[in-house]
């Protein structure tokens, strides 16, 4: 018998967050404008120092404005998805479930293109009216989530299959009514184009209060889910079982539905549709570090980063100096790599 | 929440760990319609290291007057008091350090080891976020020796037989460390040398740690042999509740599962069941 320890943990967090950090130095360095390791290296120790001016490159722009920012938001946004996946998961007892998936991601998108449209009629200050396309598109995510989940049941039951088909069939049905929507909007000028809203991006830069909104928000859903991590490992016997075992399952159910759907809708606010991520991270971590979620939701998080960090890398490097949408790159590697697993039946 | 028992005991109440007073429950469809269900007032006590059976044909509400004793659900009338609490007061937590279900296995979403699982009887006691203790390893691995299973704690629990994941989840109830303990049909789909096994274990820990035992079953005559009691149910009505003896009547026992039988008195002295043919 070896449970779960703190050190344990930390140790397997402390090497994911070291590969997230040498993905996160390859990515800066990789771009359409060539930057040297050597000089990428002395403007990151000028930055720790905190001397801003002494910035060698003539690249600092280029990375520090342009790729810095872009990858910080990448890892929040793999973040937020891996770890909603990670949730919906073990809250729905199904190991297929993922924002993608469940429609979250959609219903997410169509609740922030309808802020769009509606905010020019709202004519709310700059800062707030920021704010109003995460809040849409988490109760676009939360309803979509909610109605599936009430699709997916049989007597009474969860069924695995019936929720995901009500998952893809309500995913495909949000799709549409965004390309209604959009196609019938396009002559103005402030909607985003489909791409974003279906395959994703993460080349848009943030007001800086959506920034904040964005950290804040990752750093207080993922915590509250955490909090209930031990439920989550009972909650996979079974709610029944879990209730048994003194989970107050409810609660765990209310919590961690919203907390989930916020990360959802917070991510999908900010780059669009990305799938797979919230898919395919927890799965992999599920195989090296087992299924306890006191270690699956911190390295599902770092996990996550990293997938995405890669993923938006290569879709901004393979075809410069032209650009993929990050949902393409992600689907590319993912959907070969989600047939290996179901083959495996690790599903 | 705290409601102290009044119930008139001719016996020493303060001896009941168990009280089931007139416990009443009904299911319908839907709130409109007439109930397609009803159990109606049941009661029985029982004392610490007492083995109690619910037997009854199926559709006679065994399940459900478990759940109700479990406090999982609530009666309808009437209360189920565990040491003077009513169970379905308790928060989740506090029911669960006091009352330990074993129910009909459920398959598993992920694969875990047998050791994992019954850590997972821990759980009531833990705050959130806390790692397993030694205290928590030492009980989970005396749980496991308690029921003959130790030798099970690094297998997957997806990898042993349904004998020997039965024993793991009984392990995993007294990690729990209850007072009482529930049981819905456990001996169903093991063989007879399990099931004689499994109720052996039952009554040896039922003596050693004073648990108050409920188990749900269909074994008639395992039943008679290992419990002190015996409620008998039909059509969602307690028909008797008393010793094997006084319950095992021919012509009661012939009413309520339908089939002749005869019923005589084993080595042990306890009743016997043997079902006649109709032909």
């Amino acid at each position: 018998m070896r449970p779960l320890t703190f050190p344990g943990l930390l140790l397997r967090c402390g090497v994911l967050a070291a590969i997230l950090f040498v993905v996160v130095v390859i990515a800066l360095k990789l771009g359409a404008v060539p930057v040297s390791l050597y000089g990428l290296g002395l403007d990151l120790v000028h930055l720790l120092l905190r001397k801003t001016t002494g910035l060698s490159s003539n690249y600092d722009m280029i990375v520090l404005d342009i790729r810095l920012p872009r990858i910080l938001l990448s890892i929040v946004v793999g973040a937020s998805l891996a770890v909603a996946g990670t949730a919906f998961q073990a809250l729905l007892r199904n190991p297929l479930a993922d924002p993608y998936v469940l429609g979250a991601s959609s219903g997410a998108s169509l609740g922030a293109i309808l802020t769009l449209i509606a905010e020019p009629y709202l004519a709310l200050p700059l800062t707030l009216a920021a704010l109003v396309t995460p809040v849409g598109a988490f109760l676009g995510a939360a309803v979509t989530i909610a109605a599936v989940y009430f699709l997916g049941r049989r007597e009474g039951q969860i069924d695995s299959s019936t929720l995901l088909l009500a998952g893809i069939v309500s995913a495909s049905f949000l799709s549409a009514i965004i390309m209604f929507l959009i196609s019938t909007l396009s002559s103005r000028g402030d909607l985003r184009g489909m791409l974003f809203w279906l395959m994703g991006d993460l080349s848009v830069s943030l007001q800086p209060s959506l920034r904040w909104v964005l950290g804040i928000g990752f750093f207080v859903a993922t915590g509250i889910i955490y909090t209930t991590a031990t439920d989550l490992n009972l909650m996979l016997n079974g709610e029944k079982e879990a209730m048994h075992l003194g989970v107050d399952v409810r609660r765990v159910r209310l919590v961690v539905y919203i907390a989930a759907s916020l990360l959802t809708g917070l991510a999908v606010s900010v780059s669009g549709s990305i799938g797979y991520v919230g898919l395919l991270v927890p799965h992999l971590m599920r195989i090296v570090f087992g299924s306890d979620h006191r270690i699956l939701i911190p390295t599902s998080a770092l996990g996550g980063a990293i997938a995405v960090v890669i993923a938006d890398t290569l879709a901004r490097t393979v075809v410069a100096p032209s650009e993929l949408p990050v949902g393409a790159m992600t689907a590319l590697a993912g959907a070969p790599l989600f047939i290996y697993l179901l083959r495996r039946k690790i599903a | 929440m705290v409601a102290p028992s009044t119930s008139a005991d001719s016996s020493r109440p303060s001896d009941i760990r168990l009280s089931v007073e007139q416990v009443s429950y009904a299911y319908s469809a839907n709130p409109s319609q007439a109930p397609l269900f009803t159990l109606e007032a049941s009661s029985f006590q029982a004392r610490p290291g007492e083995i109690v059976a619910i037997l009854g044909p199926n559709a006679s509400g065994k399940s459900t007057l478990l759940k109700l004793i479990a406090g999982a659900q609530e009666p309808m009338s009437g209360r189920v008091l565990l040491n003077g609490f009513v169970t379905h007061s308790l928060t989740p937590r506090i029911r669960a350090q006091r009352i330990a279900m074993v129910q009909q296995e459920s398959p598993l979403l992920f694969p875990s080891r047998a050791w994992e699982f019954v850590l997972q009887g821990r759980h009531p006691h833990s705050r959130s976020l806390r790692f397993e203790t030694r205290e928590d390893i030492a009980i989970a691995r005396n749980a496991l020796a308690q029921v003959g299973a130790e030798h099970l704690a690094g297998r997957w629990m997806n990898q042993i037989s349904g004998g020997e994941k039965q024993r793991v989840i009984l392990a995993r109830a007294l990690s729990q460390q209850p007072l009482l303990l529930l049981l819905d049909e456990p001996t169903l789909h093991l063989d007879i040398g399990s099931q004689v096994g499994l109720l052996d274990t039952l009554r040896r820990l039922a003596a050693e740690n004073r648990y108050t035992v409920v188990v749900v079953t269909h074994e008639l005559n395992l039943a008679a042999e290992y419990a002190d009691q015996i409620v008998l149910l039909h059509r969602g009505k307690s028909l008797r509740v008393g010793t094997p003896a006084a319950v095992y009547q021919r012509e009661l026992l012939e009413q309520v599962f339908q089939t002749p039988l005869s019923v005589e008195s084993s080595p042990s002295g306890r009743p016997r069941v043997t079902i006649l043919p109709a032909s």
